[in-house]
């Protein structure tokens, strides 16, 4: 019903390209995008009408298909804030080397208080909102929120919750070249991304006591654990861990571990298991190669994506993406906003290229992804421009041409 | 000079006649409140007729008793003025409700201070984790948790010091949940003004006594702009009280992006947080020097405080004589610290840290070959 789209046999798949997935982490995505169990969706579909009043709408593949206008596909970009101008700029520069047959929709959303003059912030927001709607596509960088309790809502939590994109997938695996404590690092980190503790219902009861609640429902807790079973036998990933804190929050935690446990049963072929959050922290730094495929709440994904994404390199060279069922929105995985960096030319772009990439498989622009990742990871394996991030003191430009440069002596 | 008088005297008279009544009142009311609380979590307790303190020793389930035979002679070696007095804990059901036995509870109130092995929480049983329960029966509001390199165990991380202090008695951990309809649960963070007043001050109170300059609380107020906003604000009000302290916040995102980067720059920090987020990060540290068997923490309460090894009972080496004792011993040494003995704990310290670094005599966990014995004999040989 909502991994729909997902789909394209992975058996297909030439074998020359799961020579290459070793290397390349991003092309393990592609399958993600586009393959999944037809079964599986079936399940879901029928799960989902007994806990949902949505309309049960019939799986079929058709679903989720972004329309192409002249050969071309529109893709919303939101730049974001801090750094997002320029590393988006860099991700248009070598999108349009490349010929990549997409026009991109700019929408310049802004979540820091001086950004608009004008006072139309949350006008720009619902321009963004819609049209990711219209284009189903959308490329994004990460919004500032403010930290005052008179400043708005979060606008990365509003996208996602508004357009139900309800899956953030991160991926973590070390880049050939770039050397980290860690090596053999190879995880992806599936998050739910609308409820939890983002849910943003809050109230003070008497003056100096707060609740905070924390949403847990069986629907969403489903449709995300399908959804990283799904992930991982499209990606040949051999297993699954749930993490949780269902030792304390029996009920809220316990919900989201009883519901992953009962619906691994039914993917025998996957190895699936569940570790409490501050153990698998602690697991992570220590020995993360243990990990295959993550499911986890709101906020722990929040947590273990950026505790993971610190052990192969930063936030600079981690793509990731949400998922929904008739959006997706693809963005940096570990979502900092770099205000400290911002217009210094230091930034990295490879985040956002390499979702560009992911983004470019899910339209099955596979040529094109593959250029452009391969030559990405060839400046950095090279070694010689790097930005200050990765070791180097190249500006974000320098970097940006040496991946042109780059994807020319492919050709 | 004249001109410079008459410069500052009005200036002074002004400042007065400015302050608006509400706000003296109002700083009168906060001293008055905060008066009972000046130095949060004082040791209170008092020497025997030996002239010893005193100690409640709870040794605990699986490798527990080994490693407390291990402390106890170390201790006894290095003369320091200690009195163990054995208690159990283990769980009666009282009302329903999962309790400690009465005469470990007196012994604890009367002793102020404790030191714990691992324990197992029975499961099947009803029992609410021990762990739990002894938190709340003292009111051990704060978990002080800091983690050091060992010299002589490798890991990806060198030189890692941190303190971290994770507020113990609410936040995520509050326990209220509910089932609202089925399949939609609802589980209620709570943070009050109280209790984050009380760990913030005992973190600041924390930093000036083991010399460090900077307090940092980590937060997610972005997301979580009143539950957080208020902890956020509270700390921001504490901070005035200590102007020697550098304060500032950092986004929960940011401190664990940048502790797995790199640790080194919080050496000189104590960071201080709401309950689920020092859970979480303080086994992150833990993991940063090899995990839980290296790493001490103790829980502290206005009355009493408890000291504890947070490792697991291991209950495959129980009785086998392989346990390492490293945990449990640092516990100890925080608690003798907390007690003002810290003489003696920096022996003890540095006599256990060098047979470490030296690294002839580990425990099997560390890729050694020695028996909890022969580790123990190491360290008293340097005492």
């Amino acid at each position: 019903m909502h991994d729909t789209r997902c789909i394209r046999d992975s058996s297909i798949a030439p074998p020359a390209q799961v020579g290459v997935q070793l290397t390349d982490p991003l092309l393990s995505t592609q399958s993600l995008l586009r393959a999944a169990q037809p079964s599986a969706r079936l399940n879901l579909a029928r799960s989902f009408a007994s806990v949902s009043d949505a309309p049960i709408q019939t799986v079929q593949s058709d679903l989720f298909k972004p329309t192409k206008y002249g050969g071309k596909y529109t893709v919303t970009l939101i730049p974001g804030d801090g750094i997002g101008a320029e590393v988006a700029e860099s991700v248009k520069t070598i999108f349009k080397a490349d010929n990549v047959p997409i026009t991109w929709e700019q929408i310049d959303v802004s979540g820091l208080d001086d950004a608009t003059p004008t006072g139309r912030t949350e006008d720009t927001f619902q321009q963004a909102v819609a049209s990711l709607r219209r284009n189903k596509l959308g490329l994004k960088g990460i919004l500032h929120t403010p930290i005052s309790r008179t400043g708005h809502q979060s606008f990365n939590v509003a996208m996602r919750q508004e357009l139900d994109i309800y899956a953030s997938i991160v991926l973590i695996k070390n880049i050939p070249g770039l050397k980290t404590r860690h090596e053999n690092v190879d995880l992806a980190i599936i998050r739910e991304n609308t409820e939890g503790e983002y849910s943003g219902l809050e109230h003070q009861s008497v003056p100096g006591v707060v609740e905070s609640l924390k949403i847990i429902t069986r629907a969403k807790s489903e449709r995300i654990a399908k959804f990283a079973f799904s992930f991982a036998l499209a990606n040949h990933r051999k297993k699954v861990t749930c993490i949780h804190k269902a030792n304390i929050m029996k009920l809220a935690d316990g919900l989201f571990r009883n519901t992953f446990n009962k619906l691994a049963k039914d993917y025998p072929q996957l190895e699936c298991n569940d570790m409490i959050v501050d153990n698998a922290s602690m697991q992570c730094v220590s020995r993360p190669q243990q990990f295959d495929v993550m499911v986890m709440p709101n906020l722990y994904g929040g947590i273990l994506s950026n505790i993971a994404a610190a052990l192969v390199g930063g936030p600079g060279v981690v793509p990731g993406c949400n998922m929904g069922r008739d959006v997706a929105v693809f963005e940096p995985g570990c979502r900092h906003v770099g205000l400290d960096i911002k217009g210094k030319d230091q930034a990295n772009p490879t985040a956002l290229l390499l979702s560009g990439a992911m983004l470019l498989r899910h339209l099955g622009l596979d040529d094109h992804a593959n250029r452009i990742s391969n030559a990405v990871y060839d400046v950095i394996a090279q070694g010689q421009i790097r930005t200050p991030d990765m070791g180097g003191n190249a500006t974000n430009n320098e970097f940006t041409r040496a991946i042109l440069n780059s994807m020319e002596k492919a050709l | 000079m004249i001109s410079l008088r008459s410069f500052a005297a009005p200036a002074q008279r002004q400042c007065l006649r400015a302050l608006p009544r509400a706000t003296v009142s109002f700083a009168v009311q906060n001293q008055r409140r905060f008066a009972s609380q000046q130095e949060v979590a004082k040791f209170t307790g008092k020497k025997d007729a030996n002239g010893l303190y005193p100690v409640s020793l709870i040794e605990g389930d699986g490798i527990g008793p080994e490693i407390a035979v291990a402390v106890k002679e170390i201790f006894a070696a290095a003369k320091a003025p200690i009195s163990w007095e054995p208690i159990s804990v283990d769980p009666i059901l009282k009302d329903g409700k999962t309790a400690i036995p009465d005469a470990a509870i007196e012994s604890i109130k009367r002793n102020k201070i404790a030191l714990k092995g691992p324990l197992a929480t029975p499961i099947g049983k009803g029992h609410v984790s021990l762990n739990l329960t002894l938190r709340r029966t003292f009111n051990l509001f704060a978990n002080l948790r800091p983690c050091r390199s060992i010299k002589g165990f490798k890991t990806p991380y060198d030189n890692v010091d941190t303190v971290l202090i994770r507020e113990n008695t609410e936040g995520e951990y509050s326990g209220i949940e509910h089932v609202v309809v089925d399949g939609v649960v609802q589980s209620i963070k709570l943070i009050t003004r109280e209790a984050s007043e009380r760990v913030l001050r005992y973190a600041f109170q924390q930093a000036q006594a083991i010399g460090r300059k900077k307090v940092r609380v980590v937060h997610k107020a972005t997301i979580m702009k009143m539950s957080d906003g208020l902890f956020l604000s509270v700390a921001n009000q504490l901070a005035k009280e200590f102007p020697d302290i550098e304060f500032d916040a950092e986004l929960l995102d940011n401190t664990c992006l940048k502790m797995t980067t790199d640790p080194l720059p919080y050496n000189d920090k104590v960071l201080v947080m709401p309950n689920l987020y020092g859970d979480i990060l303080s086994d992150m540290c833990a993991g940063l020097i090899g995990g839980l068997g290296l790493t001490p923490s103790g829980n502290i309460g206005d009355e009493c405080s408890i000291f504890e090894a947070v490792h697991g009972s291991a209950p495959d080496i129980a009785g086998k004589g392989l346990a390492n004792p490293t945990a449990l011993l640092l516990s100890s040494m925080m608690m003798l610290r907390h007690m003002g003995l810290g003489e003696y704990a920096d022996r003890i310290e540095k006599a256990a840290f060098d047979t470490l670094a030296e690294g002839k005599v580990l425990t099997g966990d560390l890729g050694g070959k020695s028996s909890t014995q022969e580790f123990t004999s190491a360290i008293i040989a340097r005492l």
